[in-house]
């Protein structure tokens, strides 16, 4: 929903902190996320943010960035998906221009690889603990639950593209629904 | 002009990898091949040095990319352009799903990309696992199940799961935590 209360300049902050926060690609800032804007701002739900990934996945760039100008355009229209937009690049512009200038040879030494690996289990944890909830709201029936089976049982048999695999899902969902609609009636 | 042309080559790549970061690696590949702004050595540092710095990993890479080519602003414009076809696309789709959003046929589209977008999420955390707590390569060689799991790696992962589910902190405590933990623990 539009909400003039939301102002841009708490977008931006807000995005910025998920983009410091957030530890690899894509989906590895749904923990984030979920506690800063689902829990501390309830700017959204675990449904809209579930939607908001796959039209993320569907349409051109980054994950993070599409799921950032989504929310922001759904708060205050075009001003806000930039002001998002912006929010979660400008850590990464900073931090790695930096690390660009100073520390490229340290950070690829043994150190960051230790750390690295801890991080990585880390971060696998948190998805899983924050993904959870999600399956309540997203397997809700057999269909559903089909969906859910047969799109990770694809993948991993043929490697087929996620984006296809959500378009795919999309209408397979459309088929069945206008079909239970005609059964019912 | 190294900032028009970082700017366009990187609104191609935003243009055209669908699917997140990763996806961005195959154009950044040929666009080493075929600018020679960076080097490929130097691409696969950035992969390493993108994964454990803060922030998406595509535009961690497109911020050192463009560094590569062109200094500070070349890191600044290279994002700026891996991001605005982004915004275009996605202020064009918003725009269109909110006139629709009543519409029953979206709605019956969302209800099939729900399971989906579980799927791609329960694939991401499964390919990190898989690096993680497990050695797959070791595996291969000695056909050995007792080398494929990683046991220190899946009791760390088990603690903090549980505290996890214990104690709701901020994500970011638990990373910290563990980037301490791991400096003392060889993972």
């Amino acid at each position: 929903m539009q909400d003039k209360n939301v102002s841009l300049l708490d977008l931006f902050w807000t995005f910025a902190k998920v983009g410091a926060m957030t530890f690899g690609g894509g989906y590895a800032m749904l923990p984030v996320i979920e506690k800063e804007l689902i829990d501390k701002k309830q700017w959204m739900t675990r449904q809209d943010l579930m939607d908001f990934f796959a039209v993320s996945q569907v349409t051109p760039g980054v994950i993070a960035v599409n799921t950032a100008s989504l929310l922001g355009y759904q708060k205050r229209r075009i001003l806000g998906a930039l002001s998002a937009t912006l929010g979660i690049i400008t850590p990464s512009i900073i931090i790695i221009t930096i690390i660009a200038l100073f520390l490229t040879k340290y950070i690829s030494s043994g150190i960051t690889e230790k750390l690295f690996a801890s991080i990585r289990i880390c971060v696998a944890a948190l998805i899983v603990n924050a993904l959870l909830p999600f399956f309540k709201k997203g397997i809700v029936n057999i269909f559903t639950g089909f969906l859910f089976a047969f799109s990770l049982a694809v993948y991993f048999y043929f490697k087929i593209s996620p984006a296809l695999l959500v378009v795919f899902c999309a209408i397979a969902a459309i088929i069945y629904n206008s079909i239970k609609r005609k059964t019912a009636k | 002009m190294i900032y028009l042309l970082l700017y366009i080559e990187f609104f191609k790549i935003g243009l055209f990898a669908v699917g997140g970061g990763l996806a961005t690696l195959p154009f950044l590949y040929q666009l080493s091949l075929k600018t020679g702004w960076f080097t490929t050595h130097q691409l696969a540092d950035m992969v390493a040095v993108s994964e454990i710095t803060p922030g998406p990993l595509g535009i961690n890479m497109a911020t050192f990319s463009g560094f590569n080519a062109g200094g500070i602003l070349g890191g600044i414009i290279a994002t700026l352009g891996i991001v605005t076809p982004s915004v275009i696309v996605i202020i064009i789709v918003a725009g269109i799903l909110n006139k629709f959003v009543k519409n029953k046929y979206v709605a019956d589209a969302f209800t099939g990309l729900r399971p989906a977008v579980c799927a791609l999420i329960t694939i991401a955390v499964w390919e990190i696992i898989k690096v993680s707590v497990f050695n797959f390569e070791l595996y291969e060689q000695t056909s050995s199940i007792k080398d494929l799991f990683l046991l220190k790696n899946i009791l760390f992962m088990v603690i903090l799961f549980v505290l996890m589910r214990k104690i709701k902190l901020h994500p970011i405590v638990y990373i910290g935590l563990s980037a301490v933990a791991g400096i003392f623990i060889n993972f």
